[in-house]
C-alpha cells in the first residue's frame, strides 16, 4: 500500500507538469463528471449552470470569496503537510484527525483556563501546546511501530476512535463544560488565544486570520526541513530505500517516532488554528474530517509542500464555493465530496489526465 | 530442421534506439552465441523473439517464412521457448505442476491429467538426460536442477528454439559444465540455440557462431574456433579492452581485520554462518568464493554492523568491534561496497549527490548543525563523478536513470573516494559491462598497493581469481578450503560445491 502511494503520489522534487498540471486538468475533469451527475439527478441546465457559477463566485468572485477560501484551505494545508512528510519517511499516517482533536483539544483548555497572560504570550502558548499534544498523540503510533512492528494505519485508526470519543467525554466534564449548559460544549477561549484576523482593515466581516500566515510559514519550513537538512535528508532516505537507509547508518526506529510526532504536530496545529482561528471552542466533530480530508490533499500535492499548498488551496476553494452553491443553486455539498474524490482518482490515474486532454501534455 | 532468420529489426522506445537493423540466423542443430554488454539491446531482441515486444520494423522467418508475434503465446506456438535468467517457477509446485503451469491437459469436470503429463516429463527428462523427477517439489532442488525444470518447460511445449538468457549466472561451475552438456544434446537433436551471455569463455567454449550486440547493432560476427577473448572483448565495448590486469605480489603488512569463530543467524534463525575465522591483511586481497546463498551475505551484514553476530569475535587493528553500526563502522575508515546495489547501495530516486553523501551526510563538510551544504555537496560530487567516470548528464540526475555499470561506479566512487582502510567489496561488479569491470578492478589493485586491506566477496569465480591474493571458499556457511594465490579454477569449483581437499 504505502509503495503503491509512494510510486504514485510522492514526487521527489518539484515538477510542474506532474505537481501543477495533471492536477489543474484532473479537476477540470472531475468537474466535467460532476455535471454529468448532475444532469443525471434531473437538474436542469439553467440550475447546473447557476450551480458552476456560484461555485466559482463563492470562491474566487469576491474578496469574501477569497477570504473564505483561503481560511478553508488553513488547516488543511497543515495537517495534509504532515501527512505528506509522513508519506515521504514511508508512513502511511491517517490519524491525523485524532491528533487535530487532541490538539484542539489541548489548545481549548489553555485557551479558556489562562487569564493573566498577554496575548503576544498567551496565544503563541495555546498553538504550541496544541502543536505538543498532537506530536505527542501521534507519537505513540510512531513509537509502536518502531519497537514493537505494529503497523501505523491500524494503530492509528484505532487512535482516532480514541481520540473522538475522549473528545465526547471530556466536553462532558465539569473542568471543561461550559457553564450552564447541558449539552457538550466547551468554554469559549480567551480573546488573548484568539488569532487575530488580518483583514479587518479592509472589511471587518473578513474572517480571514493569522493562521493563514503561520501556514504559510509551515510550507516554507517544512519545505526546509525536508531538503535542507540532515533530518530531511534522512526521512526521505528511510521512505525511499529502507535497506539503503539502514546501510548508511540511520536509525529507523528514531526516524519513525520523529516523522510521527512533526506530522502530529501540524495536525496539532491545524486543530489549534481552528479553535483559536474560527471556532472559539470545542465540541463534538469539531475537527469536520479536516484530518480526512487533508489525506487527499496530501496526494493530490504529491507530499511536495509547494504541491500541498495549491491543493489545500483548491480544496479550499471547494468548500468555500460549495456552500454558496448549496444556498444559491440547491445542489447539495455532497457534489463537492464526489468531485474531490473524482479528482484523487484522476491522480491516481495521470495516464488517464494526460490521455484525456493530450493536446496540454507533450 | 528449423531454422530462424531476424531481418533487419528495429525497435526503439522514445529516443532510445534499443535494436537498429538486427540480422540475425540461426538453425537446427547449432548454437548462436549473443555476445553483449548490459543495455547493448539483447533483452530487447529476445523480447521481441518470444512475443513480448513488436518491432518497429524488420520481419521475423521462421523457416524462411514470415512470422508476426503478437502476443508469447504465438511465439510458444511458433517454437520458440524462452529459458529465462530469473527463474518463473513456483516453488511449492511439483517439477510436473510447474512444467505444465499455463498448459494443462484436462479430462471430464476439468480434471488434471497429472499423471500423463508427469509420463511425459519424464521421457523429455529421460532423452535429454537432465536427470529431474517429475515429483519433486521445485524449492527443494539445487538451483542447476531448477534450471532443468525450465528448460523442460520449454521442451513440453514442443520448442524448437531455445532461448538461453544469461543461463549461467546463477551455477557453480560444475553446474555449468552439466549445462554445457545439455545444450550439446539439444543441439545434437536438431534443436536450435541461442545463447545470451556476457561471459567470453563461455561461447568460446560451446557456441558454433557467434554475433556481438553493441549500442542496439550487430558490430560483428566471430568464429569461436579462431577468435580469442580479447578480440570479443574489444568488440563488445568498442575499444580495447585489458583483461589481465598487471598482478605484482602482494606485500602483505599488518593484520587489519580479523574473524574470529564468528557465528550468525539469517533472517529464518538457521546458521548461515557457522564458526569461522580468517583474517585480512593491509595490503592484500582476500577473496571469499561461493556458490551465491552461501553465508556471504551474513558474514558481510556481520561485519558491517547491518546484522548482530550470534557469537565469536570481530577485531580490527586488534580492538573488539562487539555491538558496532554501520555509521561507527564508517567513521573508523572502513568502508563497503553492498552486494545488491539496487537494494541498499543506491536510493533510486536521490540525485547522484544525494547518493554521494549516503554515509556522511551528518558530517562536516556536507552539514553543519543539522543544515545541509549542497554547494559543497555539489562540489564534492563533481570530483567524484570525474574521478571515478561516472557518466551522467549531472550530478542532479537520479541515480534511477543511470546504467547499471554507472549505478555500480557510483557506489564504488563513494566507497573509494577517500582515504580509508578496509574496504569489503560485495560482488563489486555484479550484472556490469565489460568496460565498468575493468575499471573497477583496476581500483581495487591500485587500492591494495596502496597497502589497503581487502575483503572481496564474488561468486564470480573468474573476478576472485584475478584479483586474490588468498583465497577462501564459503560452502553452506563455513570455510570448506582455503587456497594461496594461484589456485586451479578446478580446484576451487570444487570447492565450490561442497568437496573439500582435506
Amino acid at each position: 500500500m504505502i509503495d503503491y502511494i509512494r510510486n504514485k503520489f510522492v514526487k521527489e522534487r518539484f515538477d510542474l507538469q506532474e505537481i501543477l498540471l495533471v492536477p489543474v486538468f484532473a479537476t477540470v475533469l472531475a468537474l466535467l463528471i460532476g455535471y454529468f451527475f448532475l444532469l443525471a439527478t434531473g437538474e436542469s441546465f439553467a440550475n447546473i449552470f447557476v450551480a458552476y457559477s456560484s461555485l466559482f463566485i463563492g470562491s474566487l468572485g469576491s474578496l469574501n470569496a477569497i477570504s473564505e477560501t483561503f481560511t478553508a484551505a488553513t488547516p488543511l494545508v497543515f495537517a495534509a503537510l504532515g501527512i505528506a512528510l509522513a508519506f515521504r519517511a514511508g508512513l502511511f499516517n491517517i490519524g491525523a484527525e485524532g491528533q487535530m482533536i487532541i490538539g484542539g483539544l489541548a489548545t481549548v483548555i489553555v485557551g479558556f483556563s489562562i487569564d493573566f497572560l498577554p496575548i503576544w504570550i498567551h496565544l503563541p502558548l495555546a498553538l504550541s501546546i496544541g502543536a505538543l499534544f498532537g506530536a505527542l498523540y501521534a507519537a505513540i503510533a510512531g513509537w509502536l511501530k518502531a519497537y514493537t512492528g505494529a503497523h501505523e494505519v491500524i494503530s492509528t485508526i484505532m487512535l482516532n476512535l480514541i481520540a473522538l470519543r475522549l473528545l465526547d467525554y471530556v466536553l462532558r466534564s465539569p473542568i471543561i463544560q461550559k457553564e450552564g449548559r447541558n449539552d457538550p460544549i466547551s468554554k469559549s477561549i480567551l480573546n488573548s488565544a484568539e488569532l487575530p484576523q488580518i483583514l479587518t482593515f479592509i472589511d471587518p466581516q473578513l474572517r480571514l486570520h493569522g493562521g493563514f500566515l503561520l501556514m504559510l510559514f509551515a510550507v516554507f519550513f517544512i519545505y526546509w526541513l525536508l531538503f535542507y537538512t540532515t533530518i530531511g535528508y534522512e526521512f526521505r532516505a528511510t521512505g525511499a530505500n529502507p535497506n539503503a537507509a539502514k546501510y548508511a547508518g540511520i536509525k529507523a526506529g528514531l526516524t519513525i517516532v520523529l516523522v510521527m510526532a512533526i506530522a502530529g504536530a501540524l495536525a496539532g496545529l491545524a486543530g489549534a488554528n481552528q479553535i483559536t482561528g474560527v471556532l472559539g471552542r470545542a465540541s463534538p466533530g469539531f475537527s469536520a474530517s479536516i484530518g480526512f480530508d487533508a489525506i487527499a490533499v496530501a496526494l493530490l500535492g504529491r507530499s511536495h509542500p509547494i504541491g500541498v499548498l495549491f491543493a489545500g488551496l483548491l480544496f479550499g476553494a471547494l468548500i468555500a464555493g460549495g456552500r454558496l452553491m448549496q444556498v444559491k443553486a440547491g445542489v447539495s455539498v455532497d457534489l463537492i465530496t464526489i468531485i474531490q474524490a473524482l479528482i484523487i482518482v484522476f491522480i491516481a490515474a495521470p495516464l488517464l489526465v494526460k490521455k484525456s486532454l493530450p493536446w496540454f501534455f507533450k | 530442421m528449423i531454422s530462424i532468420e531476424l531481418n533487419k529489426i528495429s525497435k526503439s522506445f522514445g529516443p532510445v534506439k534499443a535494436n537498429q537493423n538486427i540480422k540475425l540466423k540461426a538453425k537446427g542443430g547449432e548454437i548462436l552465441g549473443l555476445l553483449g554488454e548490459n543495455g547493448a539491446g539483447k533483452t530487447t531482441l529476445m523480447n521481441i523473439l518470444s512475443g513480448l515486444y513488436l518491432p518497429d520494423s524488420g520481419e521475423i522467418l521462421i523457416n524462411e517464412k514470415p512470422v508476426k508475434f503478437d502476443n508469447p503465446g504465438d511465439a510458444i506456438s511458433a517454437g520458440i521457448g524462452m529459458v529465462h535468467q530469473h527463474f518463473m517457477l513456483v516453488p511449492i509446485f511439483s517439477v510436473t505442476e510447474n512444467v505444465i503451469l499455463g498448459n494443462e491437459e484436462t479430462g471430464l469436470a476439468n480434471y488434471l491429467k497429472l499423471s500423463e503429463a508427469e509420463q511425459k516429463v519424464k521421457e523429455i527428462s529421460e532423452q535429454y538426460s537432465l536427470l529431474v523427477d517429475p515429483k519433486e517439489i521445485t524449492e527443494r532442488l539445487p538451483v542447476g536442477t531448477q534450471q532443468r525444470v525450465e528448460i523442460i518447460k520449454v521442451l513440453f511445449r514442443s520448442a524448437e528454439v531455445l532461448i538461453f538468457d544469461e543461463p549461467t549466472a546463477v551455477l557453480t561451475p560444475q553446474e555449468v559444465t552439466e549445462l554445457f552438456n545439455i545444450m550439446n544434446s539439444l543441439r545434437e537433436s536438431g534443436k536450435a540455440i541461442i545463447f545470451i551471455t556476457h561471459k567470453l569463455h563461455e561461447v568460446l567454449e560451446i557456441c558454433d557462431r557467434i554475433s556481438i550486440l553493441r549500442a542496439g547493432e550487430i558490430v560483428g560476427d566471430a568464429d569461436p574456433k579462431t577468435a580469442s577473448s580479447k578480440e570479443l572483448a574489444s568488440m563488445m565495448v568498442g575499444r580495447p579492452v585489458n583483461l589481465s590486469l598487471d598482478s605484482t605480489a602482494s606485500k602483505p603488512g599488518n593484520t587489519l581485520l580479523e574473524v574470529r569463530n564468528l557465528s550468525v543467524l539469517n533472517e529464518r534463525q538457521d546458521a548461515a554462518v557457522s564458526n569461522i575465522s580468517f583474517n585480512v591483511r593491509e595490503g592484500e586481497i582476500l577473496g571469499v568464493a561461493g556458490v551465491q546463498g552461501n553465508g556471504q551475505t551474513e558474514l558481510v551484514d556481520a561485519i558491517t554492523g547491518l546484522r548482530p553476530k550470534l557469537s565469536g569475535e570481530i577485531l580490527y587493528f586488534g580492538e573488539n568491534m562487539s555491538a558496532v553500526t554501520p555509521r561507527k563502522i564508517h567513521q573508523i575508515r572502513i568502508r563497503h561496497i553492498p552486494e545488491d546495489r539496487q537494494k541498499s547501495g543506491i536510493i533510486g530516486n536521490f540525485t547522484v549527490s544525494e547518493n554521494l553523501i549516503l554515509n556522511n551526510y551528518y558530517a562536516s563538510p556536507y552539514s553543519k548543525n543539522y543544515a545541509m551544504n549542497w554547494s559543497k555537496v555539489n562540489d564534492e560530487s563533481e570530483k567524484i563523478i570525474n574521478k571515478f567516470d561516472i557518466r551522467t548528464p549531472s550530478a542532479n540526475t537520479l541515480a534511477e536513470n543511470l546504467s547499471g555499470g554507472n549505478q555500480q561506479k557510483l557506489v564504488v566512487g563513494r566507497e573509494m573516494s577517500d582515504d580509508v582502510d578496509l574496504l569489503i567489496a560485495s560482488q563489486p561488479t555484479r550484472g556490469i559491462d565489460v568496460g565498468s569491470i575493468e575499471y573497477i578492478h583496476e581500483q581495487l589493485i591500485g587500492s591494495r598497493n596502496h597497502g589497503k586491506g581487502i575483503l572481496l566477496v564474488s561468486t564470480e569465480l573468474e573476478e576472485i581469481l584475478t584479483l586474490s591474493d588468498r583465497i577462501i571458499v564459503l560452502f553452506r556457511g563455513e570455510i570448506i578450503d582455503e587456497f594461496g594465490a594461484n589456485p586451479t579454477p578446478e580446484e576451487i569449483g570444487l570447492a565450490m560445491a561442497g568437496h573439500s581437499r582435506k
